[in-house]
C-alpha cells in the first residue's frame, strides 16, 4: 500500500546502492528528521529533556552494542563499563582543561584501548565463555572505577561534570543539548546504516554466522573480532560521555553497574539483533516502560480502589520488565524491529496477501 | 604475616567456598543436562529464602516444618520455569537463552521483592553463636554446619546419579539426541533437573539467609556461584565442590592481604579475577569435559 516498489527502475548503479530504494521510506526518514529537528518548537521542555533525550542517546549506545552483538555475534555483558571508562575519561579531560570535543574523542580512544581488552577474551574463547568472561570484567571494571580514587574522586563520591561547550559556543538550553544527542545519534545511524553495505560489514556478518567459514573464504576473524570491539567500544564510550555531557551533568560508578549492562542488553533483545530500527524501539521501550507502567499502575489502583505498598510499587515495573524480556523472547525473538519489518512486508504486497516476495 | 590468622581465613574461607559450591551444584545440574547456563540461580536462592520465610511468618510454621514445603513449592517452580520458558528455547542460538535466563534473573528477583517487600529479615536456624576453636583455630559454626550439609548435598547427589532416574539423567548429559533415540523422555528429564536444582537452591538459601539474613543481596551469590561453576567446570560436580573449596581459600587469604591495600572489599574482584582466568587459560574449568568443536 505504503511502500510501492512498482516503478523503481534501477538504471544506473547509484540508484541500486541507494540506502533507502523505496520513495515510501525517503518520505518517511524526511517528515521524522523535520519532526525531531522541530521538536524543540512543538514540545514541552520537560518531554524533551527527561525523555527525547535519553532516548536518543541511549539509542546511540544500544546501536554501538547491536555492532558487536548482532553483526559480529560476539556478547557483550560488560558494555556499561566501557560506557562508563568513556564518560569518566571524558569528564577527567574536560575538569582538565581540554574542550569537550577533543574530550569525546578522547573518551572514544580510551573506550576502545579498555574495549580491546574484552577483544582478547572474544578471541580466546567464544558463545557462553565469552559472555561470563565479560561479565567478569564488568565487575572488575566497577570496582576498579569506584575504588580507585583518582578515577571516581573516593568510593560513594559524584563527580561533577563541566558544563559543555561546542567550537567555543557554551550550550546550556534544553534544545542545544538535545540537538547535540539528535547529532550524534544521526551520526551513529548513519555509521551503521552505511556499515550494512562495506566490506568491513560484510565481513562482520561472515564472523558472526561461522567464523571458520570465513576463515576458509579469506576473511581474517581474528582482526575482524578485534575491529569489532574497537569500533563498538569507541561507539560506548562517546555515547557514555554524551550522557554525562547532556543528561547527567554529574558521574557515579552506579550509573554504569552491571544492571545498566543488562539493560542495555535487553534494549537490543527487545529492539531487535541486528536491526537498526529495532535499537530506536528496545530503547524506547525499555526507557519509558517503567514510567508508563508506574502510570497504568496508579490508574488501575485509581479505577479499582485498592492501594499497593510503596515497596510493591517500586519493584512492579521491574518484575514486568523481567517478565517482558521473557514473554519476547518467547514470542518474537527478533523484536520490536521484526514486528515493524513484518507490518512494512504486509503492506509492500497488500492486497495481494498470498503474494511472497 | 601471621601465620595463624592465615590459616584460620584460610578454614573459614574453604567452608563458605563450601557453601558457595552449593549454589554453583545448582547451574551444573543444569548445565549438565540441557547446556543452559542457569544465570538465575542467584535469584532462585533469593526467592527460596523468601519463600521458607513464607510458610514461616504466614503459615505460623515452624522452621523445620516450613524447610520441606517450600523445598516441594521450589521442586514445583523450577518444573515451571523449565516447562514455560525454557523448553520452547531448546535449539536456539545461545544468546537467547543466556538472555531468557538473565530475564529470569529480574523476573524473580524484583517479583519476590514486589511480594515480599526489601526490607532485611532474619532467619534464625538455632545455630549458636559459640566460638567453636578447633586447637588455637577459631571456626565460625555457621559455616562449618553449611559447608557439612554441602557435602551431604554432594553425597546425596552422587548416591542419586545411582539409582535409575539418576542413570537417565546421565544418559541425557552425556549425549541429548542419543538419550532420545533409546526412548528416554529428555523433556523430563531436563524438568527433573530444574527441579533439583531449585531443590538445591532452597538448601543454599537457608543455610546462607541464616548467616547473611534474607533480602536482596542473595542474589548476588550468582557471581560466585558462576565462577565455582566454571573453575570445577561447568558439567562436573564433584568439580564444583573442590573449586568451591579452591576459590573460598583463595578469597579468605587474598582478603588478609589485599583488603589493607585497598580498603576492603577485595572479594569480589578476586572472584572477578578467577572466572576471568580460568575461562583464559582452562575454559573447560578444573574437571569439565573438553568439549571438542566440529566445523
Amino acid at each position: 500500500m505504503l511502500f510501492r516498489r512498482a516503478g523503481i527502475f534501477h538504471t544506473s548503479y547509484e540508484a541500486d546502492r541507494a540506502l533507502f530504494p523505496i520513495p515510501a521510506d525517503r518520505w518517511m526518514i524526511i517528515g521524522l528528521l523535520v519532526l525531531a529537528v522541530a521538536a524543540p518548537l512543538y514540545m514541552n521542555p520537560l518531554y524533551l529533556s527527561s525523555y527525547m533525550l535519553p532516548w536518543l542517546v541511549w539509542t546511540a549506545a544500544a546501536l554501538g552494542l547491536n555492532l558487536i552483538l548482532g553483526w559480529a555475534g560476539q556478547f557483550h555483558l560488560g558494555y556499561a563499563a566501557v560506557m562508563g571508562i568513556g564518560a569518566y575519561s571524558a569528564v577527567h579531560a574536560q575538569r582538565a582543561g581540554v574542550p569537550w570535543e577533543i574530550a569525546l574523542i578522547f573518551a572514544g580512544i580510551t573506550a576502545a584501548v579498555i574495549g580491546i581488552v574484552f577483544a582478547f577474551a572474544a578471541l580466546r574463547v567464544k558463545g557462553l565463555y565469552l559472555a561470563l568472561s565479560t561479565l567478569a570484567l564488568q565487575f572488575a571494571m566497577d570496582w576498579t572505577i569506584s575504588h580507585v580514587p583518582a578515577i571516581s574522586g573516593g568510593t560513594q563520591a559524584t563527580l561533577q561534570a563541566p558544563d559543555i561547550r561546542l567550537l567555543g559556543w557554551p550550550i546550556t538550553t534544553d534544545a542545544g543539548l538535545y540537538y547535540v544527542a539528535l547529532a550524534w545519534c544521526l551520526l551513529v545511524t548513519i555509521f551503521m546504516l552505511n556499515l550494512r553495505r562495506t566490506a568491513l560489514g560484510r565481513a562482520l556478518v561472515a564472523v558472526r554466522e561461522k567464523d571458520y567459514a570465513a576463515a576458509v573464504i579469506g576473511v581474517n576473524s581474528f582482526y575482524y573480532k578485534l575491529v569489532a570491539f574497537a569500533t563498538s567500544s569507541f561507539i560506548a564510550g562517546v555515547s557514555g560521555a554524551v550522557l554525562i555531557g547532556t543528561f547527567y551533568h554529574a558521574v557515579t560508578p552506579e550509573q554504569f553497574s552491571v544492571d545498566v549492562s543488562i539493560q542495555a542488553l535487553a534494549m537490543v533483545i527487545v529492539g531487535g539483533l541486528g536491526s537498526i530500527i529495532g535499537s530506536y524501539f528496545g530503547a524506547g521501550f525499555i526507557l519509558l516502560m517503567p514510567g508508563a507502567m508506574n502510570t497504568f499502575i496508579s490508574w488501575l489502583t485509581g479505577q479499582f480502589g485498592f492501594s499497593l505498598s510503596v515497596e510493591t510499587l517500586a519493584h512492579l515495573p521491574h518484575a514486568l520488565y523481567g517478565a517482558l524480556i521473557v514473554g519476547f523472547l518467547l514470542i518474537e525473538p527478533l523484536g520490536l524491529g521484526k514486528i515493524y519489518g513484518n507490518i512494512r512486508d504486509y503492506l509492500m504486497v497488500w492486497p495481494f496477501g498470498y503474494v511472497k516476495k | 604475616m601471621d601465620l595463624l590468622l592465615m590459616l584460620e581465613s584460610a578454614i573459614n574461607g574453604g567452608l563458605v567456598g563450601l557453601m558457595y559450591s552449593l549454589v554453583a551444584m545448582g547451574i551444573v545440574l543444569i548445565y549438565k543436562s540441557s547446556s543452559v547456563p542457569n544465570l538465575a540461580q542467584g535469584s532462585m536462592v533469593m526467592l527460596a529464602a523468601y519463600v521458607v520465610l513464607a510458610f514461616a511468618a504466614g503459615l505460623g510454621a515452624p522452621l523445620w516444618v516450613a524447610i520441606p514445603l517450600a523445598i516441594i513449592t521450589m521442586f514445583c517452580i523450577g518444573v515451571g520455569i523449565e516447562r514455560v520458558a525454557l523448553r520452547r528455547l531448546a535449539g536456539r542460538p545461545i544468546i537467547m537463552i543466556l538472555m531468557m535466563t538473565l530475564g529470569l534473573e529480574i523476573f524473580l528477583r524484583a517479583g519476590a521483592m514486589t511480594i515480599w517487600g526489601g526490607t532485611a529479615r532474619p532467619m534464625p536456624l538455632g545455630i549458636s553463636d559459640d566460638p567453636l576453636f578447633v586447637g588455637p583455630l577459631l571456626i565460625n559454626r555457621a559455616y562449618a554446619i553449611g559447608a557439612a550439609v554441602a557435602v551431604a548435598m554432594f553425597v546425596l547427589l552422587a548416591l542419586f546419579f545411582r539409582t535409575r532416574m539418576g542413570v537417565v539423567l546421565r544418559a541425557i548429559s552425556d549425549d541429548y539426541t542419543a538419550a532420545w533415540s533409546v526412548g528416554i523422555s529428555v523433556e523430563r528429564g531436563v524438568a527433573l533437573s530444574w527441579a533439583l536444582s531449585a531443590v538445591i537452591a532452597t538448601v543454599a538459601a537457608v543455610l546462607w539467609a541464616s548467616v547473611q539474613g534474607v533480602d536482596q543481596s542473595l542474589a548476588l551469590l550468582l557471581l560466585k556461584g558462576v565462577t565455582v561453576a566454571v573453575l570445577g567446570g561447568l558439567d562436573s560436580i564433584g568439580g564444583a565442590l573442590l573449586a568451591g573449596i579452591l576459590l573460598g581459600v583463595v578469597e579468605g587469604l587474598a582478603s588478609i592481604v589485599l583488603d589493607p591495600l585497598v580498603g576492603g572489599a577485595s572479594r569480589e574482584l578476586v572472584d572477578a579475577a578467577m572466572l576471568i582466568l580460568t575461562i583464559l587459560l582452562r575454559p573447560h574449568g578444573l574437571f569439565g569435559r573438553h568439549d571438542i568443536e566440529r566445523v
